[in-house]
């Protein structure tokens, strides 16, 4: 049992009150940053934490902060990015739904750090259950005088909203979540000028995912040199972990950064290992955009080294041998998974919600689900498995925003580990396309 | 064709005034996706273009800035659908725990493609992307609750059963 920072009260009965929430120490970190420290500690303290981004590109969130512009007379943002729709994701919607002071707390520390005055929670539309569960939070948060006009009398004062999306993936991408957040459609900006510069309504704009902000608040209380001893190395903290696919205990897990993969799938503390006494074949550790990694590579690095649960371990071997800890979406896929058919059913999604803005992303995630579609159904040809890592390959770093790369990813990686099992989808239709079939050649060499 | 234009109920009205004062003057624009949200859940379930007109006037923006957002994001229906649209999460991680087949029995038992209604106007199925539950899958979304763990035939036989009977829910702030 390691350190719960995010989740140590979330299962309290009535923690999603003020009541109950401030009685297992909450808003301590409101009254401490506004009455005793400046802006700029609470920015010190985070950057000494190693915070990380939470979302998926574990920026350091401290750098962040402090690259936020600061002209005079110019309204600055904080906005919370809740858009969570990376397939595999799911720790921000369980941890709002269930705690949703933890997240209002996060908001009104950060956003004095940043001088904000007004912030926003973006939440994906499909979410606008939370976003009722947060509104309600945030009336009681201001009938406390914790938002509102002088903040418990400091003299600072901060607006906090809640704007729905309306269904989009990309709008997770910073400056498409900031063009959904002006009522437009969800099209990346170019980049320069960054949001710190020129973000929401034109103004210096930090984006945080919610449980980066979340966590803001803990290292407030107790340092972030406390916080910083926890983890390993540059991987600092704990990380929510959404565990799914054939695992025993699916569900959201915080971890103490540096924790095995191997006790990560097998102990009974978190996915209490593979369903149905069944084999492991692979795992996407951080959400369908990182690349997918066979058994063996998932529990060792190239090299034999044992896998942890951190920034460095995932990546170890970069995209030859690793992969990334991304939103920490741990997906895992026993012996009857086939990789062809769910690589096609993430090449349909990225295709799917490509904004069309550039070329190589709305044409390329067409072909690339195309070509996946007719090798899965039988109609493939040897050449298309070479078509698809060059479609992959042109796609990859020729686009405004990442979900070019998000979409070449899984297919690059599934043929890098998985060549085989195209191979034989190819070679042999008739058996490949029977009900249930599942390639099984590899998974002996595979399994450790 | 001059159509009758779309009238807003007072508390729909109020719901949008409420989300542009969350805006600094003259970004109003920004309440164009909970605007459009209010409208689904006030004709519906879909947003038809005598609403989107009806929301262009009151954000005092042109229509076609309307059109080419609620064209964009994939809650917003353009056309009727059923009373209870099933938004079925049709992606990788769902499928690892059945979704595949959640979606088949689906078919089979409302007799139904992807994207059709049913005769009775009952049902809409309409498969989506993922729902941020997949530790909980196979699932899916009506209106604004999450149906999950439905793996197998039973379940799905016992949803639609309880749907039939199911009113269509009043938004927070319609009550």
């Amino acid at each position: 049992m390691g350190i719960k920072i995010l989740t140590e009260h979330i299962n309290v009965p009535g923690i999603e009150t003020l009541e109950v929430y401030r009685k297992h120490g909450g808003y301590r970190s409101v009254e401490k940053a506004i009455k005793t420290m400046t802006p700029d500690e609470v920015v010190e303290e985070v950057k000494t934490s190693g915070l990380r981004g939470r979302g998926g590109a574990g920026f350091p969130a401290g750098m962040k902060w402090s690259f936020l512009a600061k002209p005079e007379g110019v309204p600055r943002y904080l906005v919370c990015n809740a858009d969570e729709s990376e397939p595999g994701t799911f720790k921000d919607r369980v941890f709002m739904e269930k705690n949703p002071h933890a997240l209002i707390e996060g908001m009104i520390t950060s956003s004095y750090a940043l001088g904000a005055n007004t912030s926003y929670i973006y939440i994906r539309g499909e979410l606008l259950f939370i976003l009722r569960i947060l509104e309600k939070a945030i009336a009681e948060a201001y009938a406390a005088g914790l938002l509102g006009k002088n903040i418990l009398g400091s003299g600072y004062d901060l607006d906090l909203h809640v704007a729905p999306g309306g269904g989009a993936y990309i709008c997770g991408e910073e400056t498409a979540l900031l063009e959904s957040l002006e009522g437009k459609r969800g099209n990346p900006r170019n980049k320069p000028p960054f949001p710190a510069v020129k973000g929401l309504f034109q103004s210096p704009t930090v984006v945080n995912n919610v449980e980066t902000i979340a966590s803001v608040p803990w290292i407030v209380n107790n340092s972030g040199a406390e916080y910083a001893k926890i983890g390993v190395g540059r991987s600092t903290g704990t990380k929510l972990i959404s565990a799914s696919g054939n695992i025993n205990r699916p569900g959201v897990y915080e971890i103490e950064l540096g924790v095995p993969v191997e006790e990560f799938i097998y102990s009974d503390e978190y996915c209490g290992g593979i369903w149905k006494g069944k084999q492991l074949k692979a795992v996407v550790p951080g959400g369908s955009s990182v690349p997918i990694l066979p058994a063996d590579l998932i529990m060792k690095t190239a090299t034999g080294e044992q896998r942890l649960m951190t920034y460095e371990s995932l990546s170890d071997g970069g995209f030859v041998s690793g992969s990334m800890l991304g939103s920490g979406a741990f997906i895992v896929f026993d012996e009857d998974q086939c990789i062809v058919r769910n690589t096609w059913n993430y090449a349909r999604f990225y295709h799917h919600e490509s904004c069309g803005q550039c070329s190589p992303c709305r044409e390329g995630t067409g072909w690339m689900e195309r070509v996946l579609h007719r090798i899965e159904h039988g109609h493939g040809h040897q050449q298309d498995i070479d078509l698809l890592v060059s479609v992959a390959k042109q796609i990859e770093g020729n686009t405004i925003c990442p979900l070019g790369d998000a979409a070449a990813w899984p297919v690059a990686s599934a043929i890098r580990h998985f060549r085989e099992e195209f191979e034989w989808h190819i070679k042999h239709p008739q058996e490949a396309t029977a009900p249930g079939a599942v390639y099984r050649g590899q998974l002996a060499a595979a399994t450790v | 064709m001059i159509k009758d234009a779309f009238k807003f109920s007072d508390k729909a009205l109020a719901e949008i005034q409420r989300y542009i004062s969350h805006y600094p003057e003259g970004r109003q624009k920004s309440a164009l996706l909970p605007a459009l949200h209010v409208a689904q859940a006030e004709n519906n379930g879909w947003v038809s273009p005598e609403a989107m007109d009806a929301i262009a006037e009151i954000l005092n923006i042109q229509p076609i800035e309307v059109y080419e957002v609620a064209t964009f994001y994939t809650m917003f229906n353009l056309k009727p659908v059923g009373k209870h649209v099933l938004e079925v999460c049709r992606t990788g991680p769902c499928c690892l725990r059945g979704a595949d087949q959640m979606i088949e029995t689906f078919k089979q038992k409302l007799n139904i493609e992807e994207g059709e209604t049913t005769a009775d106007g009952m049902f809409t199925l309409k498969p989506v992307e993922c729902l941020a539950s997949c530790g909980t899958g196979p699932m899916l979304q009506v209106r604004e609750t999450y149906y999950e763990n439905l793996d197998s035939e039973e379940a799905v036989d016992q949803f639609i059963e309880m749907m039939r009977n199911k009113e269509v829910e009043t938004p927070e702030w319609a009550k």
